[in-house]
């Protein structure tokens, strides 16, 4: 067997064999997962102990009912109490806090409590009150059937987008989707490169310090060593990778089937239906049933809309990315982890290192707002930022040309990148002892030979 | 022809001189010692012959040719600090490791059992590197430094760590390698091995050769017409013109008496002044151990060098 090869298979087995490697393949995307379902979950639940609030009404009784509850807020109208002596006994009586409406100061309520209260209980009170007032005023009009004209104007509006491709055909798309691939492609190119860029750096450095690499390089040569190892890491990398398309896909299909049978929102249209033609149940009940429904066809629209996003262009150009910018980091970090004696001394050349993919995730953020800014085109196309950005631009549709020219400066720069820390590493690896500076690492690099 | 030769190696790290003009010759199927105080310079010549460092200046020859990067895998190096991987089991590091040198994976394997037996390290072969102890480590990297059975062996300190019962096994090893046509270079402090395996050695103190050669020869040569005589019982002897006496002791009813002579005698001479003194149980010319030549030779080159430095 080639001696390379030997060493591939080593890096790969060890790693991929170990308690870690594992637990951080299945439970990865789990954690993903539950991040995605628990926390939309958590925040809809709220609080089980609800707030009380009372309210206090100056003399006149328009606010009454008017103020609905929420999951977390209780309303009550105490008709008849006087607000100073409220402002002392609240707490005692059992309430958050007490809303003093005075006539006078009709758009300019009091809201008394011990603990600042938050934005989203004011926003309910203010929006709840301003609809009452506006209606109060549209009454003084005496416009004829003015509560089935306010039912009637009340409209929901929301844009939806469609792709239009060279042959005129269209493509039913969301920005939303666009934006979660966008972000999450970026985030991971992020994470893997600097997970599996480290580690590699983290074997070099051990190989030096345990002296494996006085005993191996009499019988491979150094860059063979460092490609060995680069390249078993990647596999790791894209093993890992693959598992976790596979395990998504597989869970897609799973909700697909389950959450979302086409014949179960048909059900629920038919029974709405019926239950407007019967007329027999209360209309709540109708309403309801139809709101679920609405719900789950928003679902299948947006489930629809994320298929019909380019998958294939998407993962490919990923795998494409991963293993190039893998191989361009990782030959630095293997550089890096050559020319130190332990990881504490990586610290003064990992900064520069690290700046370039900072600023690119930064940029690839900032992308989801604009992602035909120049910065954003000029990011995915300098080779050193353009993995993390060119990924996170992808969703939302680039030109061939940019890819191409993106993918093409990426190839020659990391084969430049590779060679460079090869030169480095060769010197480095068996260097000890010394602390190394920047411009020992140039001397190594032009060393002939 | 010696085998290996290193001819006027200078190294320097920075402003430290490591090795000024040090050069060794190795003749084959020889076990050749390199001796020398902490920081003498033994492990970077090592690494130098190892060719993992370039000297500054100097040649090295293998059979009397140029040392090229692909003879380094006719050599098998076992460095002073462990180099082992501590994740990995001993077994796979083992096979791994022969596999490098060129070994196919069942011919490997062949020889991995047979030295695992032969050091009785068998039920290591599933625990990791990290498990064992430094002198288990030790075994281990002995036998993946000799597996692919280079001619040449260098070995950076191969008994540090041991227990005596071990260190007596890796010496068995040596001169069994030896026996098989290895030629073996390795630097110790460990004198009592120098004596019982070196055929020749070569002494570096900071930086420099101070004493090379034979290992016989050189005692032969540092022995000061010493004698040690040893009677049956507690018996005194006085002086007289042929000797001095430089110590007397009794132990285990036995008296032993080391006599110095002011030049070359014929030891008969002296016997004929004490037959009758007593019950002679032997007689032998007091060699130094290369222990004593060690300290004597690198202090009186340290006071040297002090010397020269004061004026």
């Amino acid at each position: 067997m080639n001696k390379t090869a030997i060493i591939i298979k080593r890096e790969y087995l060890t790693r991929v064999r170990k308690k870690s490697f594992i637990i951080m393949t299945i439970l990865a995307p789990l954690i993903i997962a539950s991040f995605v379902i628990l926390v939309p979950l958590i925040m809809l639940s709220g609080d089980k102990d609800y707030k009380k609030i009372a309210i206090v009404e100056d003399h006149t009784a328009i606010f009454k009912n008017i103020i609905p509850d929420t999951k977390n807020e209780k309303f009550i109208y105490l008709e008849g109490a006087n607000i100073n002596d409220l402002i002392d006994t609240f707490e005692e009586a059992g309430y958050f806090g007490v809303l003093y409406l005075s006539p006078e100061a009709l758009n300019n309520p009091i809201l008394y409590s011990k603990k600042q209260p938050d934005i989203g209980l004011l926003d309910h009170i203010s929006g709840s009150m301003k609809k009452e007032i506006e209606k109060q005023k549209l009454l003084t009009y005496n416009i004829q059937n003015l509560d089935s004209i306010l039912t009637q104007i009340r409209t929901n509006v929301s844009v939806s987008t469609k792709l239009v491709d060279e042959r005129g055909k269209t493509t039913e798309t969301s920005t939303g989707i666009s934006m979660a691939l966008a972000y999450i492609g970026g985030l991971l190119m992020y994470m893997l490169v600097f997970i599996f860029g480290s580690q590699v750096m983290r074997g070099v450095i051990e190989e030096k310090t345990s002296r494996v690499v006085e005993v191996i390089v009499s019988s491979v040569k150094p860059s063979e060593l460092m490609m060995g190892k680069i390249i078993g890491i990647a596999l790791v990398g894209l093993t890992q990778f693959l598992i976790w398309v596979f395990l998504t896909i597989g869970a897609v299909a799973v909700v697909k089937s389950t959450v979302l049978k086409k014949s179960d929102i048909t059900d629920i249209t038919q029974t709405v239906t019926q239950d407007v033609m019967s007329a027999n149940q209360p209309a709540m009940a109708s309403a309801q049933t139809r709101e679920i429904s609405s719900q789950a066809e928003e679902f299948a629209k947006i489930f629809d809309s994320a298929m019909n996003q380019n998958w294939p262009l998407i993962i490919l150009s990923f795998i494409f990315y991963f293993v190039t910018g893998y191989l361009l980091y990782a030959a630095i970090f293997a550089a890096i982890g050559s020319a130190v004696d332990n990881e504490t001394e990586t610290q003064q050349f990992m900064l520069p290192v690290t700046i370039p993919i900072i600023l690119a995730l930064l940029v690839a953020m900032g992308t989801m707002q604009n992602p035909e800014s120049s910065v954003a085109f000029w990011f995915s196309i300098i080779p050193l930022t353009s993995p993390i950005v060119m990924v996170a631009r992808i969703p939302f549709g680039v030109p061939a040309w940019q890819i191409i020219l993106s993918m093409a400066l990426m190839v020659i720069t990391f084969i430049a990148f590779v060679w460079m820390a090869a030169k480095v590493y060769r010197t480095g690896i068996l260097m000890y002892g010394k602390k190394t500076s920047w411009k020992e690492l140039w001397k190594w690099l032009r060393y002939s030979g | 022809m010696p085998l290996f030769e290193a001819t006027n190696i200078t190294k320097q790290f920075g402003t430290v001189t490591a090795l000024d003009n040090v050069s060794i010759s190795v003749p084959g199927k020889c076990i050749y010692g390199l001796l020398g105080p902490n920081g003498a310079g033994k492990t970077t010549l090592l690494r130098i012959i190892n060719q993992i460092t370039g000297p500054d200046s100097g040649s090295l020859f293998l059979n009397g040719k140029k040392l090229t990067p692909e003879d380094v895998r006719m050599i098998g190096y076992l460095p002073e600090e462990r180099g082992l991987y501590k994740k990995m089991k001993v077994g796979e590091q083992a096979l791994y490791f022969a596999q490098l040198k060129g070994l196919s994976k069942t011919e490997a394997m062949r020889r991995l059992k047979y030295w695992f037996k032969k050091l009785d390290i068998v039920d290591w072969w599933g625990k990791k590197v990290e498990e064992l102890s430094k002198g288990m480590q030790q075994k281990v990297q002995f036998i993946t430094t000799v597996l692919h059975e280079p001619s040449l062996i260098i070995f950076d300190e191969p008994f540090t760590g041991f227990d005596p019962v071990n260190v007596n096994t890796i010496k068995n090893e040596i001169l069994f390698l030896r026996e098989k046509g290895a030629t073996i270079i390795f630097s110790t402090h460990n004198m009592s091995s120098v004596e019982e395996l070196c055929d020749n050695i070569t002494l570096i103190n900071k930086a420099k050769t101070i004493l090379e050669g034979g290992v016989s020869d050189i005692r032969n040569k540092w022995a000061a017409n010493e004698y040690d005589l040893v009677f049956s019982g507690n018996i005194a002897i006085p002086e007289n013109g042929q000797f001095k006496i430089l110590s007397r002791q009794f132990e285990n009813e036995k008296t032993t008496i080391r006599l110095k002579t002011p030049g070359r005698v014929v030891a008969n001479d002296i016997l004929r002044d004490v037959i009758d003194k007593g019950t002679i149980l032997s007689f032998n010319p007091a060699l130094p151990s290369m222990n004593e030549i060690f300290i004597r030779v690198v202090q009186s080159r340290n006071y040297e060098t002090d010397q020269t430095s004061k004026d």
